[in-house]
């Protein structure tokens, strides 16, 4: 008997093995990381009525199908951002019986653009359409420049619509025949998140405006740097934090017209800055998205500051620290922008007026704007709405009661995207991977260069090393 | 194949005149036809192209949105294998190393516990309790695995925990030197399959006959003598077996080191093997190198299978001229 239930479980070992070993395979197989989520318009509608409690000026009608169009809707996207704000503020202005799905592939090693470029050329053919898809201002042009997207126009959005965006995240999305493909629901400068508790323990001090003057240039950071590391904090959290302020202020894009990886001078200042920084404990050596850098932005962690964006406010730091009144924030020594989505239409898509509608709703609509921006903290791409926020009373109660919105309605209007190339995500991946390797000390510089070449030209073959 | 099938048929076939043995021929052709049409169509033609596309320029541009060539290039694919910063010695080293690392161990602990549970005189308790729980790790997805050592050994995880609570210091970051970047992948390659080992050692002792023990043993060997005499060198064709799939396998590592250094290789790109080398061309859509890297690789199993062939085939050759001796 012993014998009998000891094979069985040998037998049902072995089995499970096997099944496992099928797993393995068939995931490794696929493009991993993608997933789908769908709904329908009609469930969960409590989601829309707790919202639409707010203003009553803002619209809640329903937006309706022109003929012939599908009833499911497809979007893509590389994370959940946009489909929050879709289940909150869109999904009941679907129309009767219109489905959605969110079609979710990460970032990470180019493959949502992997996925993009699979799925978008046989859109047209394909049964299940991809209607809308966002991007981001890292491979923009990309898609901006190829017919796989539809002029806003002729999704119905017209000029009156979009007269009150930021410039630049229409320039982002004009291709070079000069049609508008995209349009952005927010407007992203950039911004420096400091804890509240160590600004008062280093600098005497959490006032927003007192603390911009003690870090308004770089040797002055340098010099709460120091400070902050003599009374046991980290400056920073990890390598790559500062990237983005070096990055965006470099003075020609990172690929020239030869198609060689040029190092702007900027850049490599950040290399330079970093590896002091590491050297002298001003960083704690995590990595953007690490687990170690979620974790420093918690209520008892030791860093001084997180330089991020408007949407970071609420998508990360709100989600890593979720204790209000711990963090308020300031431009940083340097000004620049961090990210922002956009949405577009893809060709081929069943639903065109859908699609407009859904953009003109969430991205060309100030008193949507108004509220959106109250509610979420993000920053809403209409300048009138802002500016008039701004002049408010307006206070964030998770910044502690900070106007913050008066900060980036001074700097959004700054933001300049023309250095921006088709490669920059991959680069800017690969330029952080190889870097971090020369900051731990693991290669010298030299090599870490080499190495950055090696995997950028891996990645991007059409692409060479400077001659 | 047309005697195998004469033979399956069984004494109806063997009473049969030779016309109808002919007839029956056919079958046996007719049966192998979807297996030699789907391994043409899935298994041969891609091959074909492998090794065509390895002369070509031909990958996606990013900045194009299109596919540029396939344009001829010669031999330009393997030269740049060659010289690059990361060139198939390195790649190769890498996968070799990280293979053997893990082989050693896994080798000497398997040997070790299938001496001990087939060795009656031992009277080992709950066998089979033990053996379940060794062949366990091979039950998770290598990958899973592979992520639940990324977050035990991360620069905040548990062990470090432990660490920075007894030595009261800095974090030991494990996945930023190559020393122990390896040992943590030879170590989860170890863990996986020494279960198996064992299991596959196990059966290949418990069919040495029992009798050529007890003669040894009346002959006064001791018990290390017994292994080393009569135990290894009757279980050497499992061995051999044990030795040419792990080898296989080590060859073929991809999901643990990708899934452990995040796909990067890193550090110095010190942990990249053959194959997640070849998985980032892919991933690119760079079909040129991805064909000229699996070309090589190609290469290389076929010399080390021949170097394996070789000492098989003496092997056989010896065992003849002691018979005839």
């Amino acid at each position: 008997m012993k014998k009998r239930i000891l094979a069985a479980v040998l037998a049902s070992a072995s089995i499970l093995g096997a099944v496992a070993g099928c797993q393995s395979t068939a995931t490794s197989s696929t493009d991993s990381g993608t997933s789908s989520t769908s709904g329908t318009s009609s469930t969960g509608s409590d989601v829309g009525s707790s919202t639409s409690e707010g203003e009553s000026d803002v619209t809640s009608e329903k937006f309706t199908l022109a003929d012939g169009e599908g009833n499911h809707l497809v979007i893509a996207a590389w994370n959940e951002e946009f489909k929050n704000y879709f289940e909150t503020y869109i999904k009941d202005r679907l129309p009767d019986g219109v489905t959605y799905e969110f079609v979710i592939t990460e970032n990470k090693d180019n493959k949502y653009q992997n996925k993009l470029d699979e799925d978008l050329p046989n859109n047209e053919t394909a049964e299940k359409k991809i209607d809308m898809f966002l991007f981001e201002a890292d491979y923009a042009l990309k898609y901006v420049n190829s017919d796989f997207t539809l002029d806003v126009k002729d999704l119905g959005i017209t000029d009156d619509d979009i007269s009150g965006m930021y410039q630049y995240t229409k320039d982002v999305c004009t291709s070079s025949s000069g049609a508008l493909k995209g349009l952005s629901w927010q407007a992203t400068p950039g911004l420096f998140a400091y804890k509240r508790s160590i600004a008062k323990d280093v600098l005497g001090t959490d006032d927003p405006t007192k603390v911009q003057e003690a870090l308004s240039d770089w040797t002055k950071f340098d010099e709460v740097a120091a400070k902050a590391k003599e009374k046991g904090y980290f400056m920073l959290s990890g390598y790559d934090d500062s990237y983005r302020t070096f990055s965006n202020n470099v003075s020609a894009p990172w690929v020239n017209e030869n198609n060689e990886i040029i190092i702007d001078d900027n850049i490599m200042k950040w290399v330079d800055q970093t590896k002091t920084y590491t050297e002298n404990g001003y960083n704690n050596k995590t990595s953007l998205w690490a687990d170690a850098w979620s974790a420093d932005q918690k209520k008892d962690g030791k860093v001084f500051g997180f330089f991020y964006s408007t949407w970071g406010i609420n998508f990360t730091l709100a989600g890593n620290c979720p204790e209000k009144g711990e963090y308020a924030v300031c431009y940083g020594p340097q000004s620049y922008f961090w990210g922002g989505s956009w949405l577009a239409g893809a060709k081929g898509t069943d639903n065109p007026k859908l699609v407009g509608d859904v953009m003109r709703a969430f991205c060309c609509d100030a008193e949507f704007g108004k509220k959106f921006t109250s509610e979420t903290q993000d920053y809403y791409n209409n300048a009138d709405a802002m500016n008039e926020l701004a002049a408010t009373d307006f206070q964030s109660a998770y910044l502690g009661g900070q106007n913050h919105i008066a900060l980036f309605a001074e700097t959004a209007p700054k933001i300049d995207m023309s250095k921006i190339s088709v490669f920059d995500q991959g680069l800017n991946e690969k330029f952080q991977g190889a870097m971090k390797e020369y900051f731990d000390g693991t290669v010298d510089k030299d090599t870490a260069l080499n190495n950055f070449y090696e995997n950028a030209i891996t990645l991007y073959p059409e692409l060479k090393r400077p001659a | 194949m047309a005697d195998i099938t004469v033979n399956n048929t069984g004494p109806v076939v063997a009473k049969a005149k030779k016309g109808k043995i002919g007839k029956y021929k056919k079958w046996g052709y007719i049966f192998m036809i979807p297996f030699v049409v789907v391994f043409l169509i899935f298994q041969a033609w891609p091959l074909i192209q492998t090794f065509y596309y390895s002369i070509f320029d031909y990958f996606w541009s990013q900045g194009q949105l299109k596919f540029i060539g396939p344009e001829f290039c010669g031999f330009d694919n393997f030269v740049a294998l060659f010289t690059g910063n990361v060139s198939i010695w390195a790649l190769t080293y890498n996968t070799m190393i990280m293979w053997v690392l893990g082989f050693v161990p896994q080798i000497i602990i398997s040997l070790l516990f299938a001496y001990w549970f087939t060795n009656i005189r031992l009277r080992l308790k709950c066998l089979g309790f033990f053996k379940t729980v060794m062949y366990m790790p091979n039950l998770i997805m290598a990958s899973a695995f592979s992520m639940l050592i990324f977050s035990l050994f991360s620069d905040i995880g548990p062990v470090n925990n432990i660490i920075t609570s007894i030595t009261g210091g800095e974090p030991f970051r494990f996945l930023s030197y190559t020393g122990s970047t390896m040992g943590l992948v030879a170590m989860m390659n170890f863990i996986m399959w020494f279960g198996n080992t064992t299991i596959l050692l196990m059966a290949a002792m418990m069919g040495i006959n029992e009798s050529v023990i007890e003669a040894a043993e009346i002959d006064g060997a001791n018990s290390s003598q017994i292994f080393w005499k009569i135990t290894l060198p009757l279980i050497r064709p499992i061995l051999v077996y044990v030795m040419i799939t792990s080898l296989i396998g080590g060859l073929q590592m991809f999901d643990v080191p990708q899934i452990l250094t995040d796909g990067m290789g890193g550090p110095n790109n010190s942990t990249k093997t053959l194959i997640m080398y070849l998985n980032q061309h892919i991933a690119a859509k760079n079909y040129g190198m991805a064909g000229a890297l699996s070309v090589l690789i190609f290469v290389i199993c076929a010399v080390l299978s021949f170097i394996v062939y070789y000492f098989f085939a003496s092997d056989r050759d010896q065992k003849k001229l002691k018979k005839r001796g």
